[in-house]
């Protein structure tokens, strides 16, 4: 082979001297089409509430934008894969927004009650939905402390061909599982104006994000349920 | 019977051209050949498209040659205003066989039936 394809390139994962002293560096997660997710990564996020502006919905809105999903104003039926929420400290009166959404569990209450099989985790811990054999019974919308899935209650039209959906299923936040495998970010840590999202492989103490937990105080939500998400907050 | 068989089976492709024959119009895909051989394809592609849905989905692997998104993109067809037809058309590639046999497929209750707009440009 002569000539490398960006995704040769990209899966290498090395960094490419273009011209001295100027480097491209390569997303380090890419990976080969052919391997399957590896337990040595675990894929997370940092976000730092402080930086996450009240009001601001781009996170949601690149959710929605890049998984074709869409709200009808109808609450109650609506899917929801993210969602942005807003604490208040009522002694201080201290305000803060953050995004909410599947928490990726090391120890997933939803995969546990699933009776099929559905809800599982992949080996670098994405928390997914087989929605060839959900039945929509539910469970893990019950399971879930951090009410992260939503059930699909009408019928789906015009899907994203990289994302399924249909009526009867439970869907919620994937991680944007396919662009990790390309090694690009998920939408809404790309489209974050603030900079407050950050993703990474909590697994390599070298990243940054490992780096950042290491460092600075960080904090998970529901951390006394022993769940160990992989989304961790900071600033709340 | 075997003979007759084949016999059917090579002439398929040629009597569904035929304005009244009864036998479906199965429209070409692009590119010179498929990734399994027709008859492969015709008996099995049901079986291949499963197993890489389960590869895919619960182990990650992303290869292409099995994959529903590049059946869809190779084999799109296009309507008079040059834009690809969905499964609720019967010219769609995966209808016009489905609806001859009188066999629904579920897999567009949930998949897009037509690629995305860049991809169905080229």
């Amino acid at each position: 082979m002569t000539e490398l394809t960006r995704r040769q390139i990209l899966a290498t994962g090395a960094a490419i001297a273009l011209a001295p002293g100027l480097t491209l560096i390569a997303p380090a997660h890419a990976k080969n089409a052919e391997d399957p997710a590896s337990a040595q990564n675990r894929w997370g996020l940092l976000i730092d509430a402080a930086k996450c502006a009240k009001g601001c919905t781009s996170c949601v809105d690149a959710c929605k934008a890049e998984q074709g999903w869409s709200s009808q104003g109808r609450p109650q039926t609506d899917p929801q894969w993210i969602r942005k929420i807003a604490l208040r400290d009522p002694s201080s009166g201290r305000e803060s927004s953050l995004p909410v959404m599947c928490q990726h569990c090391a120890e997933p209450p939803c995969a546990a009650v699933c009776p099929t099989g559905a809800s599982f985790k992949r080996a670098d811990g994405i928390v997914l939905v087989d929605r060839h054999i959900c039945i929509g019974c539910r469970y893990c919308m019950m399971a879930c402390p951090y009410k992260a899935r939503s059930f699909v209650h009408e019928d789906v039209h015009g899907q994203r061909p990289h994302m399924p959906r249909g009526k009867g299923t439970v869907e919620g936040c994937t991680l944007c599982v396919h662009r990790v495998d390309e090694g690009r970010l998920p939408a809404c840590v790309e489209k974050c104006p603030e900079g407050a999202m950050l993703f990474g492989d909590l697994n390599d103490p070298a990243s940054p994000i490992a780096q950042r937990i290491a460092a600075e105080t960080t904090t998970r939500i529901r951390q006394d349920l022993g769940l160990s998400p992989a989304v961790h907050y900071q600033g709340v | 019977m075997k003979v007759l068989l084949l016999a059917l089976a090579l002439l398929l492709p040629f009597a569904a051209n035929a304005a009244d024959s009864l036998a479906p119009y199965v429209p070409k895909g692009q590119g010179e050949k498929c990734v399994e051989d027709v008859e492969v394809m015709r008996r099995d592609h049901m079986t291949l498209l499963t197993h890489q849905r389960d590869k895919t989905l619960r182990e990650g692997v992303r290869t292409k040659t099995h994959s529903l998104k590049e059946c869809i993109a190779c084999h799109v067809v296009k309507d008079g205003e040059g834009k690809p037809v969905t499964i609720a058309d019967e010219r769609h590639f995966c209808r016009s066989c489905h609806g001859f046999a009188a066999v629904k497929p579920d897999c567009f209750s949930c998949h897009a039936s037509t690629p995305e707009a860049q991809k169905a440009e080229r």
